[in-house]
């Protein structure tokens, strides 16, 4: 299979020296997560909810291992007490990757809002943003946001573009294998 | 309203005095005051805000330091708001970590307002069906007797929840600088050059 951003992704991942990863599944995390939990020296742990993720972040820090927090755009409005109460008071490091819906090509309406908003959201939290829209500006992305979090304590979010991942071709593509009601 | 006999602090001065060197994390509210008044140490995360999130701080510490017990002290409100919690935890199985929950069945800062636990809600029951299997209910001295013995032996992960007097103590407050509480607590767990080098 060709490689992608996700590959970027592992191997700085290894290169930072991050041990525990924590998410929220998206479509567009999924060969990411797979290589983070197959992998011995990764502690990966699935949230029921985004906030979790930064709280145990914290803890990791606390207990001296590095971590990053995944999610899609849509779980971004569950972190924001954590980020500010905690993550920015302490001034823990914390990555974000986030994998954005409700931008190019999305077909489900329920995703628009919080993808609108995301961007946003983060930077008026007080969060450094990265939005990127290729492989290349990814890994430049996700690198500078370990060196800054792990090495100066910084909140960094890196949003991965739809245009990027590929929209999510459900309702287009699939809607018409499966039975409609309406 | 249901009376409790145990009184809080005093609970928690019987538990930690068997505390060994475990780390600590107190949940906002009535859990910083305790702890800070029964056992101030370098190794006490006092959370002050980001409510909901004490026990995945204690499990990010638990996962870092699988060879040092990590206990979460914190109250039925703030367990209450970071319920998923319990089955993120339980999934992870560390065999290092307790969250023990004072449950006076109310929300203690804010005006002493009931919360659900004084109703229906059966926080163990909730940690056992999350996947904690080792997860007690305390109401009387003998079953704080029962969980030091827990807390001492295991199995853990380990989840209690300890019916308690609804009046708290006169608080006692620790630092609430976070970044200095952050930084302390890393220099004495890491050692300073870990701590503040960590390149």
């Amino acid at each position: 299979m060709d490689q992608d951003w996700t590959d970027d992704a592992f191997a700085l991942f290894h290169e930072h020296g991050v041990k525990q990863v924590a998410y929220v599944p998206d479509a567009g995390l999924k060969s990411l997560l797979i290589a983070c939990q197959a992998d011995n020296a990764i502690k990966a742990v699935t949230l029921t909810t985004e906030e979790e993720g930064i709280a145990l972040s914290a803890g990791a820090w606390l207990g001296g291992e590095r971590s990053v927090v995944m999610m899609q755009s849509s779980g971004v409005g569950n972190t924001l007490n954590m980020i500010g109460s905690l993550s920015m008071t302490c001034k823990f490091p914390l990555v974000m990757i986030v994998t954005m819906r409700g931008q190019h090509g999305e077909s489900n309406p329920w995703q628009m809002p919080m993808g609108a908003a995301t961007p946003g959201i983060l930077r008026e939290m007080g969060m450094r943003v990265f939005e990127v829209e290729t492989r290349e500006e990814a890994r430049d992305a996700m690198d500078s946001a370990m060196r800054m979090a792990f090495h100066a304590d910084e909140q960094v979010a890196v949003l991965i573009s739809q245009r990027l991942i590929g929209a999510k071709a459900f309702i287009a593509d699939v809607a018409k294998e499966v039975t409609q009601h309406g | 309203m249901a009376e409790y006999s145990l009184q809080r602090r005093e609970v928690m001065a019987e538990l930690l005095a068997d505390r060994g060197d475990a780390l600590m994390v107190a949940g906002l509210g009535s859990p910083v005051w305790d702890l800070a008044a029964v056992d101030h140490r370098d190794e006490n995360f006092y959370v002050w805000g980001g409510m909901g999130g004490a026990a995945m701080i204690g499990l990010g510490i638990a996962l870092s330091q699988p060879e040092r017990k990590v206990w979460v002290v914190t109250g039925d409100g703030e367990a209450l708001m970071g319920m998923g919690s319990l089955a993120t935890i339980a999934a992870q199985k560390p065999e290092n970590l307790a969250v023990i929950v004072f449950d006076n069945e109310h929300y203690g800062e804010t005006g002493m307002q009931p919360t659900v636990t004084g109703g229906l809600c059966d926080l163990p029951a909730i940690a056992k069906g999350a996947g904690i299997a080792t997860s007690v209910s305390v109401v009387d001295q003998a079953g704080v007797g029962a969980l030091k013995s827990a807390l001492a032996d295991g199995p853990y992960p380990l989840f209690a929840n300890i019916k308690v007097h609804r009046i708290n103590d006169k608080p006692v407050l620790p630092p609430r600088d976070g970044v200095y509480s952050k930084h302390r607590f890393r220099v004495a767990v890491l050692g300073e050059r870990s701590a503040m080098h960590p390149y």
